[in-house]
């Protein structure tokens, strides 16, 4: 029996039922991370940690009886290094759990030894910025997995994982669980804790699950969401029962399909993918009309640079004092500048630059601040449309997965990858990406479904009943 | 907007990044074509749009002044690069 | 050439919470290094600051007090700089809406008012501390998160003088709030200054220097006083001065030019993602407004008007508000005639004792009710005046009352006419000769025979009224 094929909703049953053990997860686990992680590099090898048998951190073993979760390098996990995938925070052992990962052990979740890959500080689309080299999407290794969670997404699609942690700031949930043909889902913005999530973008990160099915999603949620007295913009809205969210049925669901997300540059394979996928939801009894978000072309611009003046200040604090990396130099200037300097990728430092910029004295009202305003008639566009409607479907990405190295050269290039992914986090909206077709060349194709802020049962109900009818879900890539 | 060599040094020292002349060279053109695609926002008028730096309407977010446990010491300094007794130590201050 | 002198003032202040501005820790001071910390303040990755509830409170109390107006939405902003006291490399402060601005001071020139105007009062985190070696610096983060309020004044002072009395009053002001114990020695209360000079008469005001590192009011008092000369030094001579930071050297008595370049200063301030903006009801000013005592300014007034005080003698008395709580608890209760009696005690004797320990009146050991008892004997001429000293400081050591400490010393004077009486009539019956020489206008007799009564009653007579009864029984024989 290949356990680590299952879902977790089949482990816990099975557990329950005794015919499995947590043990066995474990092994059968371990086994294939050994098969095939050397060609998808979805998790990070550090020295110290142990391919071949990879720790289990549970905080009590009595509730171990349940399936470990595999967490993205950027949630803090105590005594578990987390890194965010960069040289900088090297050997960064935190002494506290993210709130997210203390709700996973007081439910009884071990947290798996090995955390996810990821681009460095969450600044990528393809999990190619990694201190660690870049993860291989498993239906097609020569291309990304998306990114930043592409860790997190191509361990559960490749079955490394029976699920996964991942964070989105601006899409890094939902892109890489579209190119890997899984769930994705970012939660309304305050939903599930920040607490210990280490900061990109404060305004717009969330944590949220990546799972083998809508169901596992819904469990995942159930778990990690509600107010957190550490993370002062966590929400105390009341949490649902999501898995009372998951029945099969949409009729009198009115979708909206925003005509801005379907011009020039949506590949017309994806195009016409989606487009079936709503044909289905309508065959099963919702009702879509075109809607406009007048102001979307706007949003990649009105996120880099709010992301990255906000990652300019949260990455300020890697400078080699408390923990981490640190240069030589003999005045303290020098080795600031020499620990960032070689501590930081690339891409990080092209984003802290970009933000300091926008914050400094000249160009705040020209940039910074003008991207805020942006941001609120972003956020009224949506308001706009949910007085209307229950939910907006888009496709996640304009194009499946790209090749390794095709974008990583242009930035601008890349950032656009992320063009229908963005608008969500700058108006703190939930969304999920599923998987709803493959193109010619097998690649697969995400769905992406937006609902009103604190509705993720209106996600849950459409995307299980959408699941519930089709099978792409169930396809397996041959790594 | 132009973004000259010089803006880009001068952010870069704000940042605390040296950037080594080709680096320097090649972020200074990156930078140009990210802020040309962002000038994109002039286009829009806005004039009485509120700034959103919080999306969540909430507000008032405080707690009780009551002690909570600090770090132990040895957790405190478990990460530093470089320490002495219980300080954190690093090259020498100039005020 | 004649100059004004234009200071504004900067003040932080700790706010004396129990716990820090943004995380559980404990804000004491004088802590092993290190030990009051928690990921939050030591700005680990993925840690979120909470606000303390509490240092609000105590924020608006303080601006309230400052005659601020207190804002309706205010939120907090990051200040961006790389320090390594500074553990994010950013401060959480105020930027563009502070908690309160505009508010004013009134403080007390020699007998004539003056108000100086608060251009702001805002809240922020403090720093770490760094320890300087020869070639590494130490740094501490204990203090880093400790709830800071910064009172910033206009540019109205306009001598060393002027600041000095204007710290004090903000100092006994903050006091009498009970939300800073404003002690300099512990850097709980700090002190920038900005300082320029300009012709008199001239509007637009001259180039200013920071100043700062000055450790008591008589530090700020002092580089001030420096600064004046040479800036003064320099105009005279046709020179610019030049905009910078200085640094106030306490053992050679001025100022010099920080070390450290710093540069265009640049924070990058933009609003702080992590905490919600906070909004202040009427109603909550109300009633924090509710909470705000008689304020010093208040009470030296009242204490002119109420008891007949003297400018100079209200001051003193009004400092520390433990400290005026108690002496005016001391000239309510006084049922003397000469209520001039015990407010001198309280300047003098007490005061004095007060200051050999460092400490306010009322931390003496010597309750309201004691010490006007034992004024009280002083007024009845029951214990003379010196005796009362020695008493006080015995009651001060010990705790004891008055009465048990003038019994057991044999401090009481006989005073008791009928008591005495019989002492002077045996004192003139065995002393003759001494008698007849004073009726015949020898005056030191009459000494002699008050030294005889003194000896008699073992020196507990009261000299005064034995000296007056002689005389009377002597004018009538």
């Amino acid at each position: 029996m290949e356990l680590y094929k299952l879902t977790a909703h089949e482990l816990i049953k099975k557990l329950k039922n005794k015919e499995t053990s947590a043990q066995e997860i474990l092994s059968s686990l371990t086994i294939r991370i050994k098969e095939i992680d050397s060609k998808v590099n979805g998790y990070v090898r550090r020295s110290k940690e142990n391919m071949d048998s990879p720790l289990v951190r549970s905080e009590n073993d009595s509730h171990s009886g349940t399936v470990p979760i595999s967490v993205k390098d950027n949630i803090c996990t105590e005594g578990l290094n987390t890194e965010c995938c960069s040289k900088i925070l090297g050997g960064f052992n935190p002494p506290y759990d993210a709130t997210v990962i203390k709700k996973l052990k007081e439910a009884g979740m071990p947290i798996f030894g090995l955390k996810t890959n990821m681009d460095e500080f969450a600044f990528g689309s393809s999990t190619e910025n990694s201190s660690f080299g870049p993860t291989h999407n498993p239906w097609n290794l020569e291309c990304v997995p998306g990114g930043s969670s592409g860790g997190s997404a191509a361990v559960v699609s490749a079955d490394e994982a029976i699920w996964a942690l991942g964070s989105d700031t601006g899409g890094s949930i939902r892109q890489p669980a579209a190119f890997c043909g899984v769930v994705g889902l970012k939660p309304t913005y305050g939903r599930v804790s920040r607490y210990g999530l280490i900061a990109f973008a404060s305004s717009l990160d969330q944590i949220g699950p990546i799972t083998k099915d809508v169901e596992d999603c819904a469990l995942l949620m159930n778990i990690i969401s509600g107010y957190d007295p550490n993370d002062s913009t966590s929400s105390d809205t009341d949490v649902p029962d999501y898995a009372k969210a998951l029945v099969n049925d949409v009729k009198g669901i009115k979708i909206g399909i925003p005509k801005e997300y379907f011009v020039q540059g949506l590949d017309p394979e994806v195009k016409s993918i989606i487009e079936e996928a709503i044909n289905k939801l309508k065959t099963l009894g919702a009702s879509s009309k075109e809607v406009s978000l007048p102001h979307t072309q706007y949003a990649v611009p009105v996120y880099y640079i709010i992301a990255t003046a906000e990652a300019s200040s949260n990455l300020a604090r890697f400078d080699g004092v408390q923990y981490g990396f640190r240069s030589g130099g003999l005045t303290l200037i020098e080795m600031y500048k020499k620990t960032r300097q070689e501590g930081f990728g690339e891409e990080a430092k092209r984003r802290i630059i970009l933000g300091a910029f926008s914050l400094s004295h000249g160009y705040y009202d020209a940039y910074y601040l003008r991207a805020l305003k942006v941001r609120t008639l972003i956020k009224q566009d949506f308001d706009a449309v949910f007085k209307d409607f229950d939910c907006i479907i888009t496709p996640t990405s304009p194009t499946a997965a790209f090749k390794i190295g095709e974008k990583v050269a242009d930035p601008l290039k890349m950032y656009l990858s992320d063009i229908y992914t963005i608008s969500v986090n700058l108006a703190g909206l939930p969304a999920v990406s599923i998987p709803c077709g493959f193109t010619k060349k097998g690649l697969p194709v995400g769905l992406q479904i937006l609902a009103k802020p604190f509705n993720e049962e209106m996600l849950f109900r459409v995307a299980h009943t959408y699941e519930e009818n089709s099978e792409w879900h169930k396809m397996k890539p041959k790594v | 907007m132009a973004i000259d060599k010089k803006t880009v040094e001068y952010v870069a020292h704000l940042a605390r990044i040296e950037l080594k002349s080709q680096e320097l060279e090649k972020l200074s053109q990156q930078l140009q074509d990210i802020l040309n695609f962002v000038d994109k926002l002039k286009e829009i008028n806005i004039k009485d749009i509120a700034p959103t730096s919080h999306i969540l309407p909430i507000n008032n977010v405080l707690r009780e002044d009551i002690p909570k446990d600090s770090l132990a010491p040895k957790d405190a300094l478990i990460n530093a690069p470089a320490q002495e007794g219980s300080f954190f130590v690093v090259p020498k201050v100039i005020e | 050439m004649e100059y004004e002198v234009v200071i504004g003032l900067e003040v932080h202040l700790h706010l004396n919470t129990k716990t820090k501005a943004f995380c559980g820790c404990k804000a004491e001071f004088g802590k092993e290094p290190n030990t009051q910390v928690c990921p939050v303040c030591l700005g680990f990755p993925g840690s979120l600051p909470v606000f303390n509830k509490t240092v609000l409170d105590y924020a608006i109390k303080a601006a309230l007090a400052l005659n601020c107006k207190v804002q309706e939405y205010t939120k907090f902003d990051r200040k961006n700089y790389f320090y390594p006291d500074l553990p994010k490399n950013y401060q959480i402060s105020q930027y563009d809406l502070p908690l309160s601005k505009e508010g004013f001071l009134d403080i007390d020139l020699d007998g004539k008012n003056k108000r100086i105007g608060i251009t702001r009062v805002h809240m922020e985190e403090d720093a770490g501390k760094l320890i300087h070696r020869e070639k590494v610096s130490l740094v501490d983060f204990n203090r880093t998160g400790i709830p800071l309020l910064e009172i910033v004044s206009d540019p109205h002072l306009n001598s060393p003088q002027e600041a000095y009395e204007y710290l004090s009053t903000l100092k006994s002001t903050i006091q009498y709030l009970d939300v800073s114990d404003c002690d300099m020695e512990k850097g709980s209360l700090r002190c920038d200054a900005n300082i320029s000079l300009r012709k008199a008469g001239e509007k637009e005001l001259g180039r200013k220097t920071e100043l700062k590192n000055m450790n008591s009011f008589k530090a700020v008092k002092g580089a001030l006083s420096f600064e004046i000369q040479r800036q003064e030094g320099l105009l005279d001579e046709g020179k610019n001065i030049v905009q910078e930071t200085r640094l106030w050297d306490p053992g050679a008595q001025e100022t010099a030019p920080m070390r450290a370049k710093e540069g265009a200063q640049d924070y990058r301030y933009f609003p702080e993602p992590d905490l919600p903006p906070l909004i202040i009801s009427k109603e909550k000013i109300e009633e924090i407004r509710k909470t705000i005592p008689e304020l010093p300014k208040q009470k030296f007034l009242r204490f002119i008007k109420d008891y007949g005080l003297s400018a100079y003698d209200a001051k003193i008395l009004v400092a520390s508000k433990k400290g005026a709580d108690f002496a005016e608890e001391c000239m309510r209760e006084y049922r003397g005639s000469d209520k001039k009696m015990i407010v001198n005690w309280l300047i003098g004797p007490v005061s004095s004792e007060a200051n050999a320990k460092n400490c306010a009146i009322s931390d003496l050991k010597v309750a309201a009710k004691d010490l006007i008892e034992l004024v009280g004997f002083i007024e009845k001429d029951e214990i003379s005046n010196l005796s009362a000293k020695v008493v006080l400081t015995e009651m001060i050591n010990s705790g004891l009352p008055a009465l048990k400490i003038m019994k057991e010393n044999n401090l009481i004077q006989i005073s008791d006419a009928k008591a005495l009486n019989a002492i002077i009539e045996e004192v003139i019956k065995e002393n003759e000769k001494s008698v007849n020489d004073f009726k015949s206008g020898k005056e030191a007799a009459l000494m002699f025979l008050v030294g005889q009564a003194m000896k008699k009653s073992a020196g507990k007579a009261n000299p005064k009224t034995v000296k007056k009864m002689i005389k009377g029984r002597l004018a009538n024989a």
